[in-house]
C-alpha cells in the first residue's frame, strides 16, 4: 500500500505534471466520499423538457426561499405571548397592550432595514409553495405520472403538500395579530367538537383555556423545527427517487418506455434549473417589493372578543373554511353529552377531501392491475376516467373554496350570502358529477379528433375546386413522427368476470372484489370510456382509398 | 380480497395492452406506418454555424449577468440610503414604503438577472443536442432477489427470533410499553378540563363596564338601536389572565323595545329593553359583532352564523348549532347595570360535555 503510494507520489514529483487542484481537491474527497461512482451515475444525468416539469422546480425553489428567508426571521422573531406595552416606530400602535410576538414582527416590519421585505417574500413564498405544488401534484396526476413504479414518490408528494399546509397554517398564526388569532380560535373550536376528547385535546394543546399563554412558543416549534425537518426528509427521498427513477416523458419519435430523451444535467440542466432557482426567486423578490402581503399593523392585535371583517384564511386552508361555513349547525344532545357534528363534520371530511386524490393511483391500478413500469407520460385525453376524476376532484376543491370565501363573493358580486351557501351546498354533491361527465366526453371528443387527424390528415383550410365541380378541402397527411405521437398510447381491454360456471358446468366463485373491478374497467376501458385507436389496417385501407386525390 | 394480491383468472395478459415500450421503439417494422422514426436530426442554431451570433451571445449573457452585478450595488445603496420609515407614492402602487420597495427590486433584479443569464446562457450556446439514457428496471434481477431473501432468511435464523419464543415476546412487549413514557411526559402540557368552560369571570352583582369608555353602564348611556360592548367589573386589560378571561366573559349589549321581545325568558332578564348576550359565537368562537339595528339581527364575520336578537338569540342562518347564551341583568340600587349570576350555560363553541 506504502509503497503504491510512493511511487505515485514519485511519478507525480518526476513528471512535474501534477493534476489540476480541482482534480485534486476531487481526488481528495473521492477517496473520503466515493464521489466518483456518484457522479458517473448523476453528473451527465438526461432530463427531458416539458414545461410542465418545471412546476416542481418552482415548489422546490419557493421551499428553499422560505428556509432562508425563515431563518432569517427567526433571528428577530420573539415567539412569546408575554404582554408588552408597545413603543416601536409605528406610532399608530403606541402604548397598546400586545404579546411580545406581535410587537417583534412589527419591529421585523418597522424598525429592521429589510425586515419588512424578508418577511412578505416568505410569506409570498409560501404561498407560493403551496400553488406550485398543488399544481405539480395535477401534472403529475392527469399525466399518469404516479403509476409504477412512481407511486411511493406519489405519496411522499402529497404528505409534503399536507404538512405544508400546517406548516403555513402555524407560520401565518405566530404573528398573533388580530386576523391570525381569529383562525387559531377556529382551529380551537374544531378541537372542541371532537367527541369525548375534544376538551382535552384543546386544553393540552394550548396549555389551559383559549388563548392562554402558551400556543405562540409551541405553534413556533412546531412551525420551524418538527414539520419543515419532516419536509425536508420526505423532499431529499422525494428528488433522490426522481432520479433513481429517470423522469418521465411524453411519447414522440425515438422517445420509449425503455430510455429518457433530453439534455444532460451538466451542462444544460444546472445553468437551467440553477438559473431557475434565481428567476423564481428573483420573481418573489420582486412582488413582495410591490405588494404587501398579510400587513398585521393594519389589524391589530388579537383580542379574543375583537374580530375584523373579510376574516379569510390563506388560500390552501380555504376548502377547509368552506366547508365549516356551509356545513348546517347540527347539533345532537343525548344524555348529558353533545355530538357537534356541524363542526366535526367538516373536520373529518377535511382530510377525505385530500385523501381520495391520494388514493386515486392505487384505485387505478387495481382496476387495470397491470403491474408493468410506466415512464411514458400520458396525454390527459388518452385516460379520459383518470382525466375526469381529477377534473371533479379540482372542482370539488373550488367550489369548497367558493365557500370559503362566502363573504368575498357576496359583496363584490352583491350576491346574497345564503343564496351562495346554498349553492356551495348542492354544488359539493353536484359539481363534481357534472364536470366527471363532461371531462370524459371532451375527452372522448379529443381521442376522436386524433384519429381523424391520424386517418384523414390535418385539415389545411385549402378549397380545392375538382374538375366536375366538386368542392373539397385539401388534408395533409401528417408525418411518420406524428402519426407515431398520436397513436403510441397504449388502451386496455375491459376485464371480463368471464361465464358464471365453467365448462363442467359447476358455479364459478366470483368474488365481489372481481365483479367490481370488472364493472370499474368497463368504465374505463369499454365502449363508452375510450375510442379505440386507429390500426394499421384502416390506415392503409383509407390511404390506398384516398391515393387518388 | 384476495384478488388484489393473488393471481387473478380474470386479469391476464390479454387485458393489457399487447405491445410496450420495445414494439413501438423498433424502426425495423416498414411496414408499420405508425412506427417510431426514432430521433429526428439536430438542427443547428445560428449561434452553432455563425460565430458572431455566439459571440453577440455571449455579450448578451454577460450584460445580463453585469445588471445583476449593478442591481446589488443597488440594494446595498438602497439599504444605506434610504430611512426606513420614509413613504412615497408610486403609481399604480400607491402609497408604499421606499426603502422596502427599493430594497425589494434591486434583489429582484440580482436574482432575475442570475437566472435569465443563465437561462440564456443554456439555451443559446451550450449544446441542445438530445442525447439518449437507457433506463434501468426498478425491479431486482431475479438472483439478486434470491441471494437478499436467502440472506434474510439465514440472518433470522441466526438471531434465532422465531423459535426462543420467550425472547421475542418479551422484547415486542418492552418495546410497545416504552413509548408509554413519552405519552404520559405529554400530560402536563395542560390541565384538565374540568368545568372551566362552564364558568366565566361574571358573578352575581358585577357591574358591566363599558368595553370603550372604562366606565360602568347605566341603563340611560344605552340608546335604543345602539350595540355597545361590556366586561365584567374588575377584569382590566393588564391582568394576567385577561385574554383568557374576555375570550369567555365578552358580552354585548343592545336596548329593544320590550314589546318586540318575542322570547318570555329575554324578556325577563332583560331590564327596560336592554339585553346582555354572550359576544363569542356558538359556532366556533369568532366574536359576533355587526348588529343590524332595523331587524335585530346581529352576524359573525366569521362564518355568518346569524342570531336573532329579539327572539333570544336563536340561530336564523349559518353553521352555529344553537342561540347565543344571555346573561340575565338588572339594575342595582346605585342605578348601574348589574350581573344577576353567571351565564347558565357554557358560552362559545359547543363541545362533547356540554349537554
Amino acid at each position: 500500500m506504502s509503497t503504491a503510494t510512493e511511487a505515485r507520489g514519485s511519478a507525480a514529483a518526476e513528471g512535474k505534471k501534477k493534476a489540476p487542484a480541482g482534480e485534486r481537491v476531487a481526488d481528495w474527497a473521492d477517496g473520503r466520499l466515493g464521489i466518483y461512482s456518484l457522479a458517473k451515475a448523476n453528473m451527465r444525468k438526461i432530463f427531458p423538457d416539458h414545461w410542465s416539469f418545471m412546476l416542481g422546480e418552482v415548489a422546490l425553489y419557493s421551499f428553499i426561499i422560505i428556509i432562508l428567508t425563515g431563518v432569517y426571521l427567526t433571528l428577530f422573531f420573539h415567539p412569546s405571548m408575554n404582554e408588552v406595552e408597545y413603543h416601536g416606530a409605528y406610532t399608530p400602535m403606541h402604548g397598546i397592550q400586545m404579546s411580545e410576538a406581535y410587537a417583534s414582527t412589527l419591529d421585523i416590519s418597522f424598525d429592521v432595514r429589510g425586515g419588512l421585505l424578508v418577511r412578505q417574500i416568505h410569506h409570498w413564498a409560501a404561498l407560493i409553495f403551496l400553488a406550485a405544488m398543488f399544481v405539480h401534484m395535477m401534472r403529475v396526476f392527469f399525466t399518469g405520472a404516479f403509476r409504477k413504479p412512481r407511486e411511493v414518490n406519489w405519496v411522499f408528494g402529497f404528505l409534503l403538500f399536507v404538512l405544508g399546509m400546517f406548516t403555513g397554517f402555524t407560520g401565518y398564526s405566530l404573528p398573533d395579530d388580530l386576523l391570525s388569532g381569529t383562525g387559531v380560535r377556529f382551529m380551537e373550536g374544531a378541537i372542541l367538537s371532537v367527541p369525548i376528547v375534544g376538551t382535552y385535546l384543546s386544553m393540552f394543546l394550548f396549555g389551559g383555556e383559549f388563548p392562554g399563554d402558551d400556543f405562540v412558543a409551541r405553534f413556533y416549534s412546531i412551525h420551524i423545527l418538527l414539520l419543515p425537518g419532516i419536509m425536508l426528509g420526505l423532499l431529499v427521498a422525494h428528488l433522490i427517487l426522481v432520479f433513481y427513477h429517470k423522469h418521465t416523458q411524453f411519447a414522440g419519435a425515438g422517445r420509449k418506455n425503455t430510455n429518457v430523451v433530453g439534455m444532460p444535467l451538466l451542462p444544460v440542466y444546472m445553468a437551467k434549473a440553477g438559473g431557475f432557482f434565481f428567476l423564481v426567486f428573483g420573481v418573489i423578490a420582486a412582488i413582495s417589493a410591490m405588494f404587501t402581503i398579510n400587513p398585521i399593523w393594519a389589524l391589530g392585535p388579537y383580542r379574543p372578543d375583537q374580530v375584523s371583517t373579510n376574516a379569510q384564511p390563506d388560500w390552501y386552508m380555504g376548502f377547509s373554511e368552506g366547508l365549516i361555513r356551509v356545513m348546517p349547525g347540527w347539533e345532537i344532545n343525548l344524555w348529558g353529552h353533545t355530538l357537534v357534528l356541524g363542526v366535526f363534520i367538516p373536520l373529518v371530511i377535511f382530510p377525505l377531501v385530500l385523501v381520495a386524490i391520494a388514493l386515486y393511483p392505487f384505485i387505478e391500478s387495481w382496476v387495470t392491475k397491470d403491474k408493468r413500469e410506466h415512464h411514458i407520460a400520458d396525454r390527459p385525453r388518452n385516460a379520459p376516467t383518470r382525466t375526469a376524476f381529477g377534473a371533479a376532484w379540482i372542482a370539488w376543491y373550488f367550489v369548497l373554496l367558493v365557500g370559503g370565501g362566502n363573504d368575498l363573493w357576496a359583496t363584490h358580486f352583491n350576491l346574497s350570502i345564503n343564496a351562495i351557501t346554498w349553492f356551495v351546498r348542492v354544488a359539493f354533491f353536484v359539481a363534481p358529477v357534472v364536470v366527471f361527465v363532461i371531462t370524459r366526453r371532451v375527452c372522448m371528443g379529443l381521442q376522436r379528433k386524433d384519429r381523424e387527424k391520424v386517418l384523414h390528415g390535418r385539415e389545411t383550410g385549402t378549397i380545392k375546386r375538382l374538375p366536375h365541380g366538386e368542392f373539397v378541402e385539401v388534408h395533409e397527411p401528417l408525418s411518420q413522427e406524428q402519426l407515431h405521437t398520436l397513436t403510441a398510447h397504449e388502451q386496455y381491454r375491459p376485464v371480463e368476470v368471464g361465464a358464471a360456471t365453467d365448462e363442467n358446468g359447476v358455479r364459478r366463485k366470483v368474488s365481489r372484489g372481481q365483479k367490481l373491478r370488472s364493472r370499474l374497467s368497463k368504465g374505463y376501458f369499454g365502449e363508452s370510456g375510450q375510442i379505440p385507436k386507429p390500426t394499421q389496417e384502416e390506415y392503409r385501407e383509407i390511404e390506398s382509398s384516398h391515393g387518388h386525390h | 380480497m384476495s384478488s388484489e394480491t393473488g393471481p387473478d383468472e380474470n386479469v391476464s395478459d390479454e387485458n393489457l395492452p399487447k405491445e410496450q415500450g420495445p414494439a413501438h421503439g423498433e424502426v425495423a417494422r416498414k411496414d408499420d406506418p405508425f412506427a417510431d422514426p426514432g430521433l429526428p436530426p439536430h438542427e443547428h442554431r445560428i449561434q452553432d454555424v455563425d460565430e458572431q451570433a455566439a459571440k453577440r451571445s455571449e455579450r448578451t449573457v454577460a450584460f445580463i449577468f453585469t445588471l445583476s452585478m449593478l442591481a446589488t450595488i443597488g440594494f446595498i445603496a438602497s439599504f444605506v440610503a434610504f430611512p426606513i420609515d420614509k413613504i412615497i407614492y408610486v403609481w399604480p402602487l400607491g402609497h408604499i414604503g421606499a426603502l422596502n420597495l427599493a430594497l425589494g427590486l434591486t434583489l429582484g433584479v440580482a436574482l432575475f438577472c442570475i437566472g435569465a443569464g443563465a437561462v440564456h446562457w443554456a439555451r443559446t450556446l451550450m449544446s441542445d443536442e438530445e442525447m439518449v439514457d437507457e433506463r434501468h428496471a426498478i425491479t431486482a434481477e431475479p438472483e439478486v432477489r434470491e441471494k437478499v431473501i436467502s440472506d434474510f432468511k439465514q440472518g433470522a435464523k441466526e438471531s434465532a427470533l422465531g423459535r426462543r419464543k420467550l425472547i421475542r415476546n418479551t422484547m415486542f412487549g418492552a418495546v410497545a410499553l416504552v413509548p408509554l413514557s413519552g405519552v404520559v411526559l405529554l400530560r402536563d402540557l395542560g390541565p384538565l378540563p374540568e368545568d372551566k368552560l362552564r364558568h366565566t369571570a361574571w358573578k352575581k352583582g358585577k357591574l358591566l363596564v363599558n368595553e370603550n369608555t372604562n366606565q360602568p353602564l347605566r341603563p340611560e348611556d344605552i340608546a335604543v338601536g345602539s350595540l355597545t360592548f361590556a366586561r365584567p367589573e374588575g377584569l382590566e386589560h393588564h391582568d394576567e389572565d385577561f385574554q383568557t378571561e374576555i375570550a369567555k366573559a365578552a358580552l354585548m349589549i343592545v336596548r329593544l323595545e320590550p314589546g318586540d321581545i318575542k322570547d318570555k325568558r329575554e324578556l325577563d332578564w332583560s331590564h327596560e329593553g336592554i339585553v346582555a348576550f354572550s359576544k363569542i359565537c356558538t359556532h366556533v368562537g369568532c366574536p359576533v359583532s355587526l348588529y343590524e339595528q332595523q331587524t335585530h339581527h346581529v352576524l359573525c364575520p366569521c362564518h355568518q352564523s346569524t342570531f336573532d336578537l329579539a327572539d333570544g338569540a336563536r340561530v336564523l342562518f349559518g353553521p352555529a348549532g344553537h342561540p347565543l347564551p344571555q346573561l340575565n341583568i338588572s339594575v342595582n340600587k346605585d342605578g348601574y347595570l348589574e350581573a344577576q349570576g353567571d351565564f347558565d350555560e357554557p358560552v362559545g363553541p359547543a363541545f362533547w360535555e356540554r349537554g
